[in-house]
């Protein structure tokens, strides 16, 4: 047991929490009288805290990385034989790791803030290290009054789990942990929770800003500092949700990399407000007007992140979103949580609305700062749209506790339901990026416009007229928002082009809208367009039990038979295994099992072309979860490219299914099994025979030949001494496409006889040597049959996915650019 | 009246028509016996049904079957109604299955079976029912 390392992680919770409420009560002191020993103080405490939270992250990572299972966190998120990676991604799988990550961004925010932010130093720092104590209370496991604030991931197992074994022997460590889900075991889930709570943490700057402007009176001052965390802030939430998509495209089998999930709902939501926010306060940059607006949207892109963390973390989604979390009972919480930053920014916003200086400017429809404004609005009722019937379990609890019952449920097809709204808001952000772009930088009058517009709006017809030619979409929603993609590609290329010459560093703007114009373009794309190739055409169904969709949009495939799907031919190779620290797949026939289950021994040399890579009798370690399916698909023109569709068996965590997919630049080719054979075959009633060396035979309506017998000096796995024999067999099976050949062991050891049958799951034979007759020149053989090896898989073509993620990227750079700008910007 | 008062009362008007057009599409929570009626009657809304894993007399649960191959599962299911439902899912079981004190089926009726499209489980807070293998 190694209670020094759990004691020492809760004691340095403790003080972080503790030096987060010192931190901020000297900020607040320092804020309102502007002492200069206040500031210090809290500067100390903040230090002090910053000590904390970075001991606690190392405690937590030793108790993860060294498998010390007596903590129930390690034991429930990470096992023995995970990878370094995966370690990694086990220390935030949990509530308790997840908001340390929260905690452990906020720290390093806090620091940058006190490095740069000269007089806005205390305020905005109190704001912060308030923030840090509610956090740290979250994981504080402590009980105070009776009543429990927080869950310490420093629990003991025993702590936690009220196991038989732990009454007998107090003292007792789990052998191994139950580890980590197997979906998360991605290498998107080692980057995409740090970037994503990067993204959260970095949205209190801007907030904090706001209320430190509306405390100290310096209503417009805060902007200019705001407006790079803002876009930083931005960009990693928009990373960070894309990288979530882009995991769940690889490893969900849903087909998608968005499912209108409330969890993803309640990300997506203050991303949407965030980037309307940029807008205004751009907007309030260029011409002092929208500073009220500004105000309320910086706000709200803090307290929905708020709302967010208690919708997903508090169980209250339990009934409607398919993630189900662990629900730690801090929903008390996270509400007063939620309740105290929502009445603290309503008390400082009323407060100061009457003396928030606006400008008497009447917004004119031909000035650029009106169509930003209303692609704000834009932005925000798509937001609206989004959070109202993700909230729907919420106003069902309050409702509920008013006396009024109510069984509203969220919509049943979330994916249909949002997707033929959104559709529009998208129709709309991408009109009004195009326009917006325009008028930005060139001041339009009345009657100019169609002649300004004229060119672009031409090719964009024309363009777009080539583009439903050659796709054949039909659908006018989608024909018309490609048009309006295009139609802003091509806006802010012009715009760019004329930015080159004059003001490169401008350009970030317009390369940002261009990233956004092209990924609605391949999100209308690849989902407009994708396309089941994977049709049953056998005519017939495969089970009566299944539903319609696996009988009629799957293939069957028995291993070795090809079969023609779409353009290719198929054919599906057998279960594959992946061997640590080697690459590519193997076939798990070559080996048995070792006496570890994750060991195997090699049966045969394994050759990669003429070198032996793994040797006969080498010992080499696996992960028994993972099963591939190799399938080979063979193009028209001989092209040849293989997937790997992956089944996953974990035994605690059950099945799960993992798509392979083969990227090209024009269209993704997306697999995954749905139906497999099962592990455990059920074999015949063995049938004997007496076959004479080198006579044919017939095994499950197979011709099959025992050619010879060989005498064998080594079993891999078997320990053979000089007095023991051993003799395998050579049987030749002719299959209908292919000859196989499998080798039955007899032996005798230690004066008794074993037998060591061998298996082909392609024919579905299994061969044992029953006994050799040696004066007949005859042996006995023992033939069982079963089901041969097959899959049902389904495939799916996406048409220029890579669009999407080439946008993305596009998208980013374009961020990069403004922030660099904005922050020399603030920096002058 | 000035523009902005023009943009105010469109953005207003857009958002009465985004909750009315949530409350339309919105699916609700309902019995078995409620659903099995609205299948009778040609209404094939998918609806939410909340329940509990049907269980024997001694407390353990009943009536899973995972298809041999482990990729769908049916299951029996008791709505807070107590009445009991065959229930097929075609995905592999969701892991927290067994353990889970409640279950959220989306779906609809086909003939006897209700067909679920999707599950969302409520599983126990973690301070219960925890196995430990040794």
């Amino acid at each position: 047991m190694h209670y020094l390392v759990g004691n020492l992680g809760h004691l340095f919770i403790i003080i972080s929490f503790i030096s987060a409420l010192i931190a901020a009560f000297s900020y607040y002191m320092s804020a309102q009288t502007e002492e200069r020993g206040w500031k210090v103080n809290g500067r100390v405490a903040f230090a002090v805290h910053t000590a904390g939270v970075m001991g606690v992250v190392i405690f937590l990572y030793i108790i993860i990385y060294q498998n010390y299972f007596e903590y129930h966190y390690a034991w429930s998120h990470s096992s023995k034989y995970l990878p370094f990676y995966y370690k990694i991604s086990a220390f935030w799988e949990g509530q308790e790791g997840s908001f340390l990550l929260w905690i452990f961004w906020h720290v390093i925010i806090g620091i940058f803030i006190i490095g740069s932010s000269r007089n806005w130093e205390s305020p905005v720092m109190f704001v912060v290290s308030l923030v840090q104590a509610f956090l740290s209370s979250m994981i504080l496991g402590v009980v105070l009054l009776g009543i429990k604030i927080g869950s310490s991931p420093f629990m003991l197992t025993r702590e936690v789990i009220e196991a038989p074994v732990f009454q007998l022997n107090p003292d007792f460590i789990p052998e191994d942990g139950s580890g980590l889900n197997p979906l998360l075991q991605n290498y998107w889930m080692v980057i995409h929770p740090p970037t994503l709570f990067l993204g959260f943490a970095t949205t209190i700057v801007p907030f904090a800003f706001a209320i430190a402007g509306l405390w100290k009176k310096k209503y417009t001052a805060w902007i200019k500092p705001v407006i790079p965390w803002s876009l930083f802030s931005a960009a990693t939430l928009g990373l960070g949700i894309i990288m979530g998509a882009y995991w769940a495209y690889e490893t969900l089998n849903f087909g998608g990399y968005w499912n209108w999930d409330p969890v993803e709902n309640a990300i997506f939501v203050p991303w949407l407000v965030l980037i309307a926010a940029i807008h205004t306060l751009l907007i309030y940059k260029k011409n002092h007007t929208a500073l009220r607006t500004s105000y309320i949207l910086v706000i709200a892109t803090f307290l929905l992140i708020l709302y967010s963390t208690f919708l997903t973390r508090s169980g209250i989604l339990g009934n409607a979103s398919v993630h189900s979390f662990t629900d730690l009972g801090l929903s008390g919480q996270l509400l007063i949580y939620l309740i105290v930053f929502t009445f603290l920014s309503f008390l400082f916003l009323f407060r100061n609305w009457k003396y928030l200086p606006i400008s008497d400017k009447e917004i004119n429809a031909y000035s650029r700062e009106f169509w930003i404004f209303i692609g704000a609005a834009v932005l925000c009722l798509s937001a609206f749209q989004i959070i109202i019937p993700t909230s729907i379990p919420v106003f069902n609890a309050i409702l509920n506790n008013i006396g009024i019952a109510s069984n509203m449920a969220p919509p049943a097809d979330q994916v249909v339901f949002y997707t033929k709204i959104q559709l529009w808001f998208a129709f709309g952000i991408a009109i009004l990026t195009a326009i917006g772009q325009y008028f930005w930088w060139r001041k339009m009058e009345k009657g100019k416009i169609f002649n300004e517009v004229a060119l672009p709006l031409v090719i964009t017809l024309g363009v777009s007229t080539l583009i439903l030619i050659l796709s054949g979409i039909t659908q006018f929603p989608l024909l018309l928002l490609i048009t309006a993609s295009v139609f802003t590609m091509l806006t802010n290329m012009l715009t760019l082009m004329r930015l080159r010459k004059s003001r490169r560093n401008l350009s970030g703007g317009s390369i940002a809208h261009i990233g956004v114009a092209l990924m609605i373009l391949g999100i209308v794309y690849s989902s407009g367009m994708s396309r089941v190739i994977s049709l049953n055409r056998s005519g017939m169904l495969y089970s009566s039990n299944f539903p319609d969709e696996i009988n009629k949009e799957n293939i069957l495939l028995f291993q070795d038979q090809p079969k023609e799907m779409d353009n290719y031919r198929l054919t599906y190779n057998g279960k594959k295994i992946k061997i640590k620290g080697y690459k590519g797949y193997f076939r798990k026939n070559k080996f048995i099992s070792a006496l570890d289950p994750h060991y195997l021994v090699a049966k045969e040399d394994i050759l990669d072309g003429n070198i032996i890579i793994i040797a006969r009798g080498d010992t080499v370690e696996y992960n028994p979860e993972n099963v591939y399916f190799e399938v080979e698909y063979k193009k028209p023109n001989g092209q040849v490219f293989y997937l790997y569709p992956r089944l996953q068996e974990n035994p605690g965590m059950g099945n799960v299914v993992s798509p392979s997919i083969k990227k090209a630049a024009f269209r993704d080719i997306y697999t995954h099994v749905t139906v497999v054979a099962e592990d455990e075959k059920e074999w015949s009633e063995t049938e004997e025979i007496e076959v004479p060396i080198g006579e044919t035979f017939f095994v499950n309506d197979y011709v099959a030949s025992l050619e010879k017998f060989e005498r064998i000096h080594d079993i891999p796995g078997t320990e053979l001494t000089e007095n023991d024999v051993a003799v395998k067999g050579i049987v030749k099976i002719n299959g209908s496409l292919k000859d196989y050949q499998l080798e039955p062991i007899y032996l005798i050891k230690d004066n008794f006889a074993g037998r060591l049958p061998a298996e082909n799951a392609a024919l579905g034979v299994r061969i044992t040597i029953h006994s050799i007759l040696p004066d007949k020149n005859s042996v006995v053989l023992g033939l069982n049959t079963s089901q041969k090896d097959y899959i049902i898989l389904k495939a799916v073509e996406k048409p220029l996915i890579n669009v999407l993620w080439l946008g993305t990227l596009i998208l980013m750079i374009g961020f990069a650019m403004a922030i660099i700008r904005r922050s020399r910007d603030t920096a002058r | 009246m000035k523009n902005t008062h023009i943009i105010g009362i469109v953005l207003i008007a857009l958002a009465v028509m985004i909750i009315i057009i949530t409350a339309g599409d919105a699916s609700t929570y309902v019995t078995f016996t409620e659903a099995k009626k609205m299948s009778e009657n040609g209404n094939n809304k998918k609806i939410h049904v909340v329940g509990q894993l049907t269980k024997d007399m001694t407390g353990r649960v009943t009536g899973i079957n995972p298809s041999q191959d482990m990729l769908s599962v049916s299951f029996r299911m008791t709505d807070n109604e107590g009445k009991e439902q065959q229930v097929y899912y075609n995905e592999p079981m969701p892991p927290d299955l067994i353990k889970s004190e409640q279950v959220v089926v989306i779906g609809s009726f086909q003939e006897d079976v209700f067909i679920a499209d999707k599950i969302l489980l409520k599983c126990p807070s973690k301070y219960q029912e925890e196995e430990i293998a040794i």
